[in-house]
């Protein structure tokens, strides 16, 4: 068993890469897209600093029906967008797109969630302190909800790391597509065992640093 | 000096609309601390926050130094709101802050360089004899101390006004003093326009010289501190019996807040 380890050692090395390569592109991405995104859905919210309920209510609609794709759905389902945009429907790269895809709006209703639940009270000072909107927003709404943000990055990744098990169907290959690969098509369990232990610890490094990060952030 | 003309304040539309301040006129003068007590629900918070339109009144004109805020544009509204400073119940200090961040971030709003802004919070602070907490965040600190950095907060700006929502509901009531002797010493040392909303008598009688009553939205009555005092004053309205009435108390916890510390603005009110 140990040989087999040794042997196959370099395409699970690769499998771990293509995994970390897959989150280092995706969630980056959906924070810098979901976190605008989300700043909207609260801005023009019913209890957002200035109500376009008309507004809110196409993107929150929109918002929704992006949330509603099971991801393997959306994988197979965006492939005509995916060679548009990469030029290619395999790979890594072809997964990373409908990653970030899922992972914007999932990631957008993390931040109108984190916004909101911050409550008027600071919102109303600096309003009569004379502050912009854009302000308002960036020196306290989003300073206080820094700690909750982080923790929101860290369920996040933990949840896109099991999605990307998922990529294997396009050939993105990956850590869960490794386990896929060895241990359920060919039955080398002790290959599936290993491929799960290395997925627990990616988990637990990740909830592990994000939560220490969010309580180091949070001063309350 | 504040002038509000028949100001109203209502919510919703049609059936369901709810009036919280109805057809309010009152005139504050410069420099002298008004007032304004009433039972929960009487509307006595929504006036306040009508004054630097964080309610929109619905009708009637808000004049600050003649000019009616009502009218102004979004811009204009900023400005005028650096003109207003204004404390709370719950403090509201940003907690991921520190407190001269905190109290930065008021000058920062108002528009002040970069450059000045360190040195105008520790001033501001130091009113407040938090100077040595500048780098405590607001959940190191006890409630007085929380709404202290806030009074240094709505001052660094150098407002010429103050709005006050209930600013002593919520700190212990022997804290209770030590606010009210701030806000007192604030109105003598920098003839600051002061407006506080209180639902504790004690408070009230110790800090203001005119009292408003309101109930139901609708101001019912306005007695000078002075007057009270005299007992030169025949109420029409219950809580205008209540001042009167040294021996009644409303709230459970001003009876406390009255064993020292307020009275100490008391007296200092008698000199």
């Amino acid at each position: 068993m140990f040989e087999r380890i040794v042997e196959i050692y370099p395409e699970l090395l690769t499998a771990l890469g293509q995994t970390f390569t897959m989150i280092a592109v995706a969630i980056p991405l959906a924070i810098a897209g979901g976190t605008p995104l989300g700043i909207l859905l609260y801005l023009w919210g019913p209890d957002g600093l200035s109500p376009r309920p008309k507004v809110h209510k196409v993107l929150d609609t929109a918002v929704n029906i992006a949330r509603s794709f099971p991801f393997l759905i959306l994988l197979i389902a965006i492939i005509p967008f995916t060679r548009l945009l990469v030029g290619t429907t395999i790979g890594t790269a072809a997964v990373i797109v409908p990653l970030t895809i899922n992972a914007v709006p999932y990631f957008a209703r993390f931040v109108e969630q984190n916004l909101t639940q911050l409550g008027q009270g600071t919102v109303e000072a600096a309003l009569a302190m004379g502050a912009k909107h854009r302000q308002v927003i960036s020196h306290v709404l989003l300073v206080d909800a820094i700690p909750a943000l982080v923790g929101s990055v860290t369920i996040m990744t933990v949840s896109f790391i099991s999605y990307s098990a998922m990529a294997g169907l396009v050939g993105g290959g990956g850590i869960g597509d490794f386990a896929i690969r060895y241990g359920y098509y060919r039955y080398e369990t002790p290959l599936m065992v290993l491929a799960i232990l290395l997925m627990i610890a990616l988990v637990s490094l990740v909830q592990v640093s994000g939560s220490r990060l969010s309580r180091a952030l949070d001063k309350r | 000096m504040i002038q509000l003309d028949n100001v109203s304040v209502s919510y919703g539309r049609g059936e369901r609309e709810f009036c919280a301040v109805k057809d309010v006129s009152l005139h504050v003068p410069k420099s002298s601390i008004q007032g304004i007590i009433g039972f929960s629900g009487a509307g006595k918070s929504t006036l306040l926050r009508s004054i630097n339109l964080l309610e929109r009144p619905s009708a009637g004109r808000i004049l600050i130094d003649g000019t009616d805020l009502t009218i102004l544009n979004p811009a204009q509204l900023r400005e005028a709101r650096h003109n207003i400073g204004m404390i709370f119940q719950h403090f509201n200090l940003v907690n991921n802050l520190t407190v001269r961040k905190n109290v930065e971030l008021a000058l920062k709003f108002a528009g002040v360089s970069r450059a000045f802004r360190k040195e105008k919070a520790r001033q501001a602070l130091e009113i407040v004899d938090l100077a040595s907490k500048e780098n405590a965040y607001p959940g190191q600190l006890s409630g007085g101390q929380k709404q202290r950095v806030a009074i240094a907060r709505a001052l660094a700006p150098q407002p010429q006004i103050l709005l006050c929502d209930e600013p002593t509901s919520a700190v212990d009531p022997r804290t209770t003093g030590s606010i009210l002797q701030y806000l007192k010493d604030i109105n003598t040392e920098f003839g600051i326009t002061t407006v506080l909303v209180t639902h504790e008598m004690n408070v009230v009688k110790a800090l203001a010289d005119e009292i408003a009553i309101l109930e139901g939205g609708a101001l019912v009555e306005q007695v000078s501190t002075k007057d009270i005092r005299r007992k030169n004053f025949i109420p029409t309205s219950d809580i205008g019996a209540y001042l009167l009435d040294d021996s009644i108390r409303l709230n459970p916890t001003v009876e406390l807040a009255a064993s020292e510390p307020v009275q100490s603005v008391e007296e200092l009110h008698h000199v």
